[in-house]
């Protein structure tokens, strides 16, 4: 079991740096001077120029500036927003929890839905409810979220008036954010309708965002279901006169949660991905919306440490899914 | 049922080649049948599009704006499915909109397949050390979501569709290469490919003309399927304002211009968007298609 979590934390050094090297060259591909394009200012003369150069440290050999990239990555500094001149580290952790918030509620409605859905659609195999739920999970996984976002504001926010259309709480409510989640905030500030107020604006972007990750998990889940169910423990179970919904509840569904959970897990890439589109549509101030602010404002720090951070928490999440995976599941750790 | 039985009964007597066999599986998922339809017709208007739109595309017809489309209340049969807000006729928009994203899916899964499987090759020939570091580097380019680092990348690169396609070709390559090397380091060890090196095959042929035929069918299920995402992820792009620019009918970039009409004119939001969760559906029932008739685990349950 060590030498398996210890091969797996080996494999992630060579990745980090990878991921932190493409990161670092960003900023030297972009078209045009670096310097220039850093500094912001017009009319650089040449003194100017060669003290911004020695400023940003480009009159160094490249490998000590990447050195000291990483080193300054270790220590938590990914540089300053040209735009608001704060840390880009502090900017991403105090508009993570909006995202956070967001999947995980996203994640809870997919789960919520897909795992049922696919548990009867196995069950019924062959079956009207069987073909229904699976060529609904097919439109759900092909659908455009960004186009389903904009039919969801048409019917629920221009036509039925429910739901608010952007933001994560009505205007009229101020309260302070010790958590960062809007639904825990609104709820310990004891303001009436704030945390009503909070779930509203939630409901749409949650549906979009977990739209693909549900109709995964519940084409995950009808395989994994089909393949369990055709063991033999089944047919014991069966024999020995156990109620349907003991075997399928508790036997079958038991150990066919095992790839619906690293499903799960994989699926964050696809959840930050999906973020930037239904965080730019319902204006939901997040990391998303935030990358997509940058790369318009051309706010190339942010841009940079951005994508550096959630490359790195895409596969800490892969990491740790890989290993619960393997404390599972032994097969996997003796390959 | 008992017809599909019996030409079962009747093929299996005469053993039926490759294509035969594989169309007899393809056709019985009848959703399959359906999305190669619906491709076949999606493919002619991507050929011949703008000599069957009834309109130019980029025409603006200034007294026709915002008009709706004919079964509602003032739309008329000139622009069957309304017009947009610059009195364009979407539905001359829409069929000449198909060239574009077929053109991205087959552009984009060129270049990734061509690119990834001759890595993948490659990695699977490769001495370990040299397998690693290729692998290592996928690995990299998997770690960011695909979706922006395309969005990262034409940020660096510069707005437009070339790039949008250059972009999602790199993001989707990995794939390619982990599919491959994974199917020819299982190949490797069968009794063909060494009896193949005994009778003193080249390294070159023994990858292209021993080992690659038979790692084709993961690849081509694949291929189809990135075909979807191509065409899904290039509009995404188009609608952040990253992938086709305006006045371009591409299908993205047509929902990102409507996008402020939304609460007044439903139809030039409905769609686009429509028309890339259709072509987009009937590649994935194709792709599920493909991957019941060649994936011989499934075949003969």
């Amino acid at each position: 079991m060590l030498n398996y979590v210890l091969s797996r934390l080996l494999t992630f050094v060579p990745t980090f740096i990878g991921v932190t090297l493409i990161s670092f060259a960003f900023i030297r591909v972009l078209p045009g001077d670096p310097i220039i394009v850093m500094a912001g200012e017009r009319g650089l003369t040449q003194e100017r120029y060669a003290e911004l150069e020695q400023q940003f440290g480009f009159d160094r050999p490249i490998v000590v500036q990447f050195w000291e990239y990483l080193t300054g990555v270790l220590h938590g500094d990914l540089g300053n927003s040209f735009v608001t001149k704060k840390p880009v580290w502090d900017e991403f952790f105090a508009l993570f929890p909006a995202t956070l918030e967001l999947s995980i509620c996203a994640m809870i409605f997919a789960v919520a839905l897909g795992l049922p859905a696919g548990v009867i659609a196995a069950v019924n195999r062959g079956k009207l409810y069987d073909r229904t739920l699976m060529s609904t999970a097919l439109v759900g996984y092909s659908m455009p979220i960004f186009w389903w976002a904009l039919l969801l504001i048409i019917v629920f926010s221009g036509n039925l008036q429910w739901t608010p259309v952007s933001g994560r709480i009505d205007l009229i409510y101020y309260f302070p954010d010790p958590t960062g989640f809007m639904l825990i905030d609104s709820l310990a500030s004891g303001q009436k309708g704030a945390f009503a107020s909070a779930v509203r604006h939630l409901i749409l972007p949650t549906i979009v965002l977990g739209t693909i990750p549900l109709a995964v998990i519940a084409r995950q889940t009808r395989s994994a279901m089909l393949e369990v169910l055709g063991e033999d423990y089944i047919r014991t179970a069966r024999a020995k006169g156990l109620s349907p919904g003991r075997i399928n509840g508790i036997h079958a569904l038991r150990n066919a949660l095992i790839p619906v959970i690293t499903v799960i897990g994989l699926s964050v890439g696809t959840l930050l991905a999906g973020a930037i589109l239904t965080e730019t549509i319902f204006s939901w101030p997040g990391i998303g919306k935030w990358m997509v602010d940058s790369i318009f404002r051309r706010d190339y720090p942010v841009v940079q440490g951005g994508l550096l951070l959630i490359a790195v928490m895409v596969m800490v999440v892969n990491l740790t899914v890989d290993m619960l995976y393997g404390v599972i599941n032994p097969k996997i750790r003796k390959r | 049922m008992s017809e599909t039985m019996s030409v079962e009964a009747t093929q299996a007597t005469e053993r039926p080649g490759r294509l035969r066999e594989f169309w007899f599986y393809f056709r019985e998922n009848r959703g399959a049948v359906i999305g190669l339809w619906v491709f076949v017709v999606f493919a002619f208007l991507a050929l011949f599009g703008p000599w069957i739109a009834p309109h130019d595309p980029t025409a603006q017809f200034r007294d026709a704006t915002l008009q709706p489309p004919f079964w509602q209340e003032g739309g008329n049969w000139t622009y069957p499915l309304g017009t947009d807000p610059l009195g364009r006729d979407m539905l001359s928009r829409l069929i000449v909109g198909a060239r574009y994203s077929f053109f991205v899916g087959v552009v984009v899964v060129s270049i990734a397949a061509s690119g990834g499987i001759l890595i993948g090759l490659l990695a699977g020939f490769a001495p370990k050390w040299a397998d690693n570091i290729i692998m290592r580097i996928m690995d990299i380019i998997l770690a960011f979501p695909s979706l922006l680092l395309a969005l990262v990348l034409v940020a660096i690169l510069g707005p437009s569709l070339t790039n949008a396609m250059i972009a999602i070709a790199i993001v989707l390559q990995p794939h390619y290469v982990r599919l491959t090397r994974a199917s020819v380091l299982s190949e490797k060890q069968k009794d063909y490919v060494t009896s193949a090196r005994v009778a003193g095959a080249g390294l070159v042929r023994l990858m292209f003309v021993t080992v690659l035929p038979n790692c084709l069918a993961p690849i081509i299920v694949q291929a189809a399927l990135s075909f979807s995402t191509a065409i899904l992820d290039a509009a995404a792009l188009g609608f952040l304002g990253m992938g086709a620019q305006p006045p371009t009918p591409e299908w993205g970039t047509m929902l990102a211009e409507a996008r402020e009409f939304i609460l007044r004119a439903w139809w030039v939001v409905t769609f686009p968007g429509l028309a890339i969760l259709v072509t987009v559906l009937a590649i994935n029932l194709m792709g599920d298609g493909l991957r019941d008739a060649l994936d011989p685990k499934l075949k003969r349950s």
